[in-house]
């Protein structure tokens, strides 16, 4: 009963913070895809440096931890004077993390489309840009649905980090109610019932989209 | 004498649908049999049904006087399916070799794992039977990279090292190119020459003729003629058999 | 100018990354062992348990890949805060089991798509299921998790950094302490810190990827690992 009374006290405040998770996430996934999506583009079609600068970018992104790229965008940038707002700070820092590895599931998927495919649009006169954009992207996405889900699911997990850089999303309202009247392990059950509510809630609706976009014929199961 | 293997009234639904429906029979010691019929009529589930890798619903299996199967009884006794299993042998369509074991690891494994043999032993015993099947310089080799041939000769090697009183194929040439049939057909001749107790289903026709002494006509889960070759290739069988053998010697070569 | 001191300083804490790095090797592999120990039985009863089994490790899998690590970390570092346990058994238990349910799908993704002929095959010349898993199964399922594997294993040399937030001093903590004691040179100090954890995450791919080639067997299906979120 009590434990009830808690979870209603605080539940205003914790909508609050998920409400910031969930824009923090957004816009986090939205900066992942297009810059994902440029990486990709580079990787796959790029020639020169281009091409390496894309390789490197993706290897070093996805090869540090999430945290130490949080950091530096945080506390590294402010300390050589360029100071971000922890909300920008986080948008950055998992937004350009997630563009890493949205940009190998953009690349798996290019290549997935077979050559001839291209040839044929430019042997029907398309141009390079023209082909890329009517022929290659819009069966990319389709094919990306899926270990594009996966990547939003984690998004909204890994935005729980911006807590660390002082952004009151959700962990961060939880911690902070939770030093006030020092029920810890419950308001951390709460936070965590929140999050795999989210987190549930979410998959079920990718996997409904997932089936609604489904090129028949084509393309892989959610791993969710 | 005690037949080797008793098979009573053995009955069998799959999704709703009775695929075996009273099927009896007797083996003895040394004796080859085949069994034939249209696809669909629950030629492996019977073989499996001896084993009982399935499971029937009714029915009795006596294998050397030990109980293999008893749904006659209210409550069936304790029975040893392991040890049952071990003293059957069965060669499969798709092989089933262990691909992650060489030939040798393959035809050890029961021995070592089942029999409790020293490994020692395991490997002498496994190259007796690697040769009887000529592959021994194979020995080493891993399944994946064997052509589909020499897998199912493996595989009868497996089944030879445990020393099986009766040994089951299922359609073991079936999934083979018609080029290698021969040499899987070849082995299973020699070993029914010298004296193994066989139970096959199969389509080949040439060697059921040959090698068998009994074929079993199974056509919609029951048994529709069981007598030797020459009986059941004359022209005094039903006209369903003949049709059947004639459609089987087109697709199959026969003779 | 600022640069030179603030490399001064990198060059003199060595010992403080030194530790750290250690210290979260160890963490990976203490995360990882306890993931492997329990994932095993949690995806075998996946497959081959009861209803109420399946039911329970499924529940399992769920809760500890739905909530993300930092919450994980609070929830254990708190709810057994009365048992007055060290934050490396905390740590230990929540990233150890959360390890485990990333590792459970992989060994069951791996175990199910072994042919169901093999399971047959065993059984017929007389081994019991328990022995067929042993001997059979599990063999093949090791060799077809390893890439996966070797990507939980990258994640995981990553995922050690949260666990300062419970206290334990590791990579991550320790370069906060070089922070504080640089007069705030972060960027040189955490960007050195991307580059050790960097090193060890091709490391371990490297590592694995030598593994998976001891372990090949011809003809037996294994393909290189990636590095993706699972």
């Amino acid at each position: 009963m009590e434990f009830i009374q808690l979870f209603i006290d605080s539940l205003p405040r914790l909508l609050q913070g998920l409400g910031n998770t969930i824009v923090l996430t957004a816009l986090a996934v939205a900066l992942g895809i297009i810059v994902g999506l440029a990486v990709a583009l580079a990787k796959a079609y790029a020639k020169g440096p281009l091409r390496i600068l894309a390789s490197a970018y993706s290897a070093l992104f996805r090869g540090t931890p999430l945290l130490t790229q949080l950091f530096i965008v945080y506390f590294g940038l402010s300390s050589i004077g360029i100071v971000l707002s922890p909300f920008t700070a986080a948008i950055l820092a998992i937004g350009l993390n997630s563009a890493a590895f949205q940009a190998e599931y953009f690349l798996g998927s290019i290549l997935a489309i077979q050559p001839g495919q291209i040839t044929g649009a430019i042997a029907l006169g398309m141009g390079r840009l023209k082909t890329i954009r009517c022929i290659v992207i819009p069966q990319v996405i389709r094919l990306v649905i899926p270990s594009w889900s996966n990547e939003l699911i984690c998004l909204l997990k890994y935005s729980s980090l911006a807590y660390l850089i002082q952004f009151p999303e959700l962990l961060f309202q939880t911690r902070l109610m939770a030093s006030k009247n020092f029920r810890m392990f419950e308001m951390f059950i709460i936070a965590g019932v929140l999050y795999l509510s989210v987190v549930l809630i979410v998959s079920h609706f990718l996997r409904k989209l997932e089936k609604r976009l489904r090129i028949p014929g084509l393309g892989t199961e959610s791993t969710f | 004498m005690e037949p080797l293997l008793k098979v009573e009234n053995i009955e069998k639904t799959y999704d709703g649908k009775k695929v075996l429906n009273g099927i009896s029979f007797e083996m003895e010691k040394g004796n080859t049999k085949v069994i034939i019929g249209p696809s669909g009529t629950g030629k492996s589930t019977l073989l499996r049904c001896v084993n009982r890798l399935s499971e029937p619903e009714m029915g009795k299996v006596i294998l050397d006087g030990q109980v293999v199967l008893d749904k006659t009884v209210e409550k069936e006794p304790r029975i040893d399916l392991n040890a049952i299993r071990s003293q059957v042998g069965m060669v499969f369509q798709n092989f089933n070799l262990f691909t992650h074991l060489s030939v040798l690891g393959n035809v050890t494994l029961g021995l070592t794992q089942v029999k409790g043999m020293k490994r020692k032993d395991a490997v002498e015993r496994a190259m007796i039977e690697i040769d009887r099947v000529g592959l021994a310089d194979k020995k080493d080799a891993y399944p994946a990279l064997l052509s589909g041939g020499q897998q199912q000769r493996v595989s009868i090697a497996r089944a030879l090292a445990m020393d099986p009183k009766v040994i089951l194929f299922d359609e073991p040439t079936s999934a083979l190119d018609p080029e290698l049939i021969g040499e899987v057909l070849q082995v299973m001749i020699k070993l029914a020459k010298e004296g193994m107790t066989m139970l096959c289903v199969t389509h080949e026709i040439g060697f059921a003729r040959s090698v068998a002494d009994e074929i079993i006509f199974l056509d919609e889960g029951k048994v529709l003629a069981h007598e030797p070759p020459e009986q059941l290739f004359s022209n005094n069988s039903s006209a369903r058999i003949r049709t059947f053998l004639k459609k089987i010697s087109e697709l199959y070569g026969g003779e | 100018m600022e640069t030179s001191s603030g490399l001064m300083i990198i060059w003199e804490s060595w010992p403080m990354f030194l530790s750290g790095t250690i210290t979260a090797v160890q963490l990976c592999i203490l995360f990882l062992g306890v993931g492997v120990v329990v994932a095993v039985p949690v995806s075998l009863s996946q497959i081959y348990g009861g209803k109420s089994l399946k039911f329970s490790a499924s529940v399992f899998e769920q809760v500890f890949r739905g909530l993300p690590a930092l919450v994980l970390l609070f929830l254990f570092y708190f709810g057994l805060a009365e048992l007055d346990v060290s934050p490396l058994v905390a740590a230990t238990l929540a990233m150890g089991l959360r390890s485990a349910a990333y590792q459970s799908q992989i060994f069951r993704g791996a175990i199910l798509s072994i042919d169901s002929g093999q399971m047959v095959a065993a059984r017929s010349i007389g081994m019991s299921r328990i022995r067929a898993i042993k001997c059979v199964i599990l063999p093949q399922a090791i060799r077809l998790a390893i890439p996966p594997w070797s990507n939980e294993f990258a994640n995981m040399i990553k995922d050690t950094s949260y666990v300062f937030v419970v206290g334990i001093i590791e990579l991550m903590r320790q370069g906060r302490y070089v922070v504080a004691g640089s007069f705030g040179n972060a960027l040189l100090v955490y960007s050195v810190i991307a580059l050790i954890y960097l090193f060890l995450t091709y490391c371990g791919l490297f590592l694995m990827g030598r593994l998976s080639k001891k372990l090949a067997i011809p003809g037996f299906a294994s393909a290189g690992a990636a590095m993706e979120r699972i």
